[in-house]
């Protein structure tokens, strides 16, 4: 438990630090991975834990980036109101959307989150007047938390670590939780649950929501970072990523999100400078992950941490 | 008055496209239930295919069985190759086809490339019939007619082959009709290539009015998804039903209020889901 | 007194058939109630009705005097009932005293704890060992059920439906593909268990059945036939008649 704690500090300390020792590109692609981590870890919840695959879980992202984006621009409301109508609203959503979806399971859930998503992604292009369609919104800033200015690509890094830390612990609170050891029984045996009292449409309800939110999360993350937002952020393909990130990390696991994103982000980064095809790619490593490391790479990498640092036998 | 003759055929042949793309995901869905999100890019590549084919000289009926039989063909091998290794795993399945549905879009962009390809009705269709002083888009109405007999083929298949009495059994209770002896496997691949097949002959027939493009696949999904969640999984009744109330939404709706189109378009599945989760006909829980 | 268990003129056709007819049950708190019947003859549908699976086209549920038909099933586990299945539904991939500790906290109002993590030295534990020792499971307590054997499954399966302390207790055929070693163990078990808990039982297995009994309902093809104490059911030529040959 010792050891764990230490490795945890340890691997904090290091991203600490690593602005220091590296050039501003590589700083953003950072805070680019953290947004990533955010929101896959939101979708983990869901997938993972919840055992229910959601392919819409890129409008909670979307949902939070325009409400911020366009409170700011249409009223030049201060970041401290944006942030928190933004995040408010979105989780609203969910809890409307979650209540759909959640009529059905199974294949019609995962069809009802689609659907419910392109809603939404088709607002986003085609009501111009308030989503200004497919020129996105632009020329918009980042908060100044006390007065700290995020422009500086460091400390826009900072904020988002401190962000992203506490984002996890919190997650990480609740998936060890009584209320996310009832979760992880609804994913495996549904009806036991019920006749043990549980009741399991609570359960998936309200983590749909506690998703929802950290998904705003990240939202309002990835528009401070860009500084821009444009409907294709709530696309089927970046829900797809989203996924990608949850199903390769291994879904399920703490640290799959993260090794996760980490993967695709800087995949996506690197690849794309070479090959046009970033889609096919995704496409690729997805059907192979699927296939062939349906575990995702958390449990390969559990083992070598546990090797070096000791930690919860298994 | 002109207006809403138009408009009133094209939902209708819209509606006959969407039975043929969306049958072929209703059965494999109620057979396998396996939701093929690479459907829409199945009709997509029908579509460019019947493209490439009429570039070649050769009229729309050839470009059809082109397309069909490609399109079937590619459909075998995705069912035994890839969702044959993952059978049993519901989650596994779904998001192998949305990673071939991604491989296969790129891979039209990289076959076609980036610009729309006009697919053109042939030359005998092209002039409006004139009816009770009416004008009426002929190939509209030749979509309508051979969704009709795709349908009617669909029914008589289903009702009255061992093939049908095979599917319908499966689709009632897989476990029951193993014992019974069906041959499960080879039923999949069939009826996995049928459904295939079916989307490749909507994109063909299709491509006069739609043409071939990129993002065609992602256009297409998920109004098949609607009319399966709308007519109500299990049953083809309510995929016909489906198909005709989602091409009118769609079609009126574009030309009445553009821009809510989507909202207007998804809504009727939303109420129904949330009223009505087995959908309008639905005999299945999924 | 109230009843553990009333079912009153309860009806359930599907399609055109008559799968429950008109049944009633009575059983007192305590009693040891067996059902028993040919194949088909709607026991295990009878047990969806009364746990809440099922939902019943007539009649009436009640446990310990509430009326429970339309409560959905999760509500039903807080008023004193627990059941076991026939088939195996445990958590395969958990421990022992993970499954029972799932079923402690099905009850428990900590349940809708999101922030304080349960960890293995909580206290929860501890109690689901001790209900895994009450049913000769203690040493597995850490084992995974996929590495048990089926006879010891159906014995967490037991430990499970305890572990909620029921006033009412639901087997459905607790005994099925258990070797006679097993069945043996898992008997002596059944009848260890309180005499303040009402047990009603499905069962093939008539020698352990009957020693179990203390009345017992027979049907057949969704009817009562038989209604009784153990000896007159027995005897009864009703009940030989419908286990021709048995």
């Amino acid at each position: 438990m010792m050891k764990n704690s230490i490795f945890h500090i340890v691997l904090v300390a290091i991203l600490v630090v690593l602005p220091l020792f590296f050039g501003e590109y590589y700083v953003n692609l950072g805070s680019q991975i953290m947004v990533a981590v955010i929101f896959a870890a939101s979708l983990n919840l869901l997938v993972g834990y919840g055992g229910l695959t959601s392919l819409g879980h890129a409008t909670y992202l979307g949902l939070a980036a325009y409400t911020s984006a366009w409170l700011f621009q249409k009223y030049g409301m201060s970041h401290d109101y944006t942030a928190v109508i933004a995040i408010l609203f979105t989780t609203f959503v969910g809890a409307i959307f979650g209540w759909i979806s959640l009529r059905a399971s199974g294949l019609s859930f995962l069809m009802l989150t689609l659907a419910l998503s392109q809603i939404i992604w088709g607002i986003g292009y085609r009501w111009v007047a308030l989503t200004n369609g497919d020129n996105g919104i632009s020329g918009l800033t980042r908060p100044s938390p006390f007065g700290i200015n995020l422009e500086n690509s460091n400390n826009f890094y900072w904020f988002c670590l401190i962000v992203t830390v506490v984002s996890l612990f919190f997650i990480a609170r609740i998936v060890n939780s009584p209320f996310g050891t009832s979760l992880k029984g609804t994913r495996d045996q549904e009806k036991r649950m019920s006749a043990l009292g549980y009741n399991v449409w609570m359960i998936r309800w309200v983590t749909f929501i506690m998703a929802s939110f950290f998904g705003a999360v990240s939202g309002l993350l990835y528009v401070y970072l860009n500084k821009y937002i444009h409907p294709s952020v709530i696309s089927i393909t970046s829900s797809a990523e989203g996924l990608l990130c949850v199903i390769a990390g291994g879904a399920g696991t703490l640290a799959g999100p993260i090794l996760g994103s980490i993967l695709i982000v800087l995949l996506k980064n690197y690849v794309s400078g070479f090959v046009e095809r970033w889609n096919m790619l995704l496409g690729i490593i997805f059907v192979f992950i699927v296939i062939f490391m349906p575990a995702g790479m958390a449990s390969g990498f559990k083992q070598l941490k546990n090797r070096w640092f000791g930690g919860k036998k298994p | 008055m002109q207006f809403w003759v138009i408009q009133t055929l094209n939902s209708l042949a819209l509606g006959g496209l969407l039975f043929m793309l969306s049958s072929g995901f209703a059965l494999i869905f109620g057979l396998m239930r396996i939701a093929n999100l690479t459907h829409g890019s199945l009709f997509m590549i029908g579509a460019y295919i019947a493209a490439s084919v009429l570039r070649g000289g050769y009229n729309l009926v050839v470009a059809a069985i082109v397309a069909m039989a490609f399109v079937g063909l590619l459909g075998a091998i995705i069912e035994r190759l890839i969702l044959r290794s993952l059978s049993g795993n519901s989650q596994g399945q779904v998001l192998a086809t949305l990673g071939l549905s991604f491989i296969a879009a790129d891979a039209c962009l990289m076959i076609w490339g980036g610009d729309p390809i006009p697919i053109n009705a042939p030359e005998m269709l092209r002039a409006p019939l004139q009816l009770f002083g009416f004008s009426f888009p002929t190939y509209r109405l030749v979509v309508l007619g051979i969704s009709m007999i795709s349908a009617v083929l669909l029914y008589l298949l289903m009702e009255r082959t061992r093939l049908g009495a095979m599917i319908r059994a499966g689709v009632d209770d897989m476990q029951m009709a193993r014992a019974v002896g069906i041959p499960a496997s080879q039923l999949f691949t069939i009826v996995f290539s049928l459904g295939a097949l079916l989307a490749g002959l909507g994109g063909t027939v299709g491509g006069p009015m739609l043409n071939a493009y990129p993002g065609l696949d992602a256009d297409m999904l998920p109004l098949a998804l609607i009319v399966v969640i709308l007519g109500g999984v299990g049953s083809l009744v309510g995929t016909f039903v489906a198909s005709f109330i989602i091409g009118f939404i769609y079609t009126f709706g574009i030309a009445l209020v553009p821009d809510l189109a989507y909202v207007i378009l998804f809504l009727p599945m939303v109420f129904v889901i949330a009223f009505r989760p087995s959908g309008l006909f639905g005999t299945i829980r999924t | 007194m109230t009843l553990a268990l009333e079912v009153k003129d309860l009806k359930k056709s599907f399609g055109g058939i008559a799968v429950t007819q008109s049944v009633n049950l009575q059983v007192a708190p305590g009693e040891r109630r067996l059902i028993i019947g040919p194949n088909g003859a709607g026991k295990t549908t009878l047990f969806a009705q009364i746990t809440g699976d099922l939902k019943p086209d007539s009649g009436s549920v009640s446990i310990f005097g509430n009326e429970v038909i339309k409560l959905p099933v999760h509500a039903r586990a807080h008023m004193g009932m627990s059941r076991t299945y026939q088939i195996i539904t445990l958590f395969k991939k958990d421990t022992l005293a993970h499954n029972v500790v799932l079923s402690l906290l099905g009850i428990d109002g900590r349940k809708k704890n999101i922030f304080n993590p349960l960890g293995p030295k909580d206290s929860l534990f501890d109690q689901a060992i001790e209900f895994l020792d009450s049913v000769g499971l203690k040493q597995q307590a850490h084992r995974h059920v996929s590495e048990i054997s089926y006879g010891e499954q159906r014995r967490v399966e037991i430990a499970l439906a305890l572990a909620q302390k029921p006033k009412l207790l639901l087997l459905d055929e607790p005994l099925a593909g258990l070797s006679q070693d097993e069945r043996v163990m898992v008997s002596e078990l059944i009848n260890k268990i309180s005499k303040d808990v009402a047990i009603v039982m499905i069962e093939h297995d008539m020698d352990m059945a009957l020693a179990f009994a203390e009345k017992i309902l027979v049907l057949q093809y969704g009817k009562v036939i038989v209604d009784g104490d153990r000896d007159a059911v027995v005897n009864d030529p009703k009940t030989q008649e419908v286990y021709l040959g048995h």
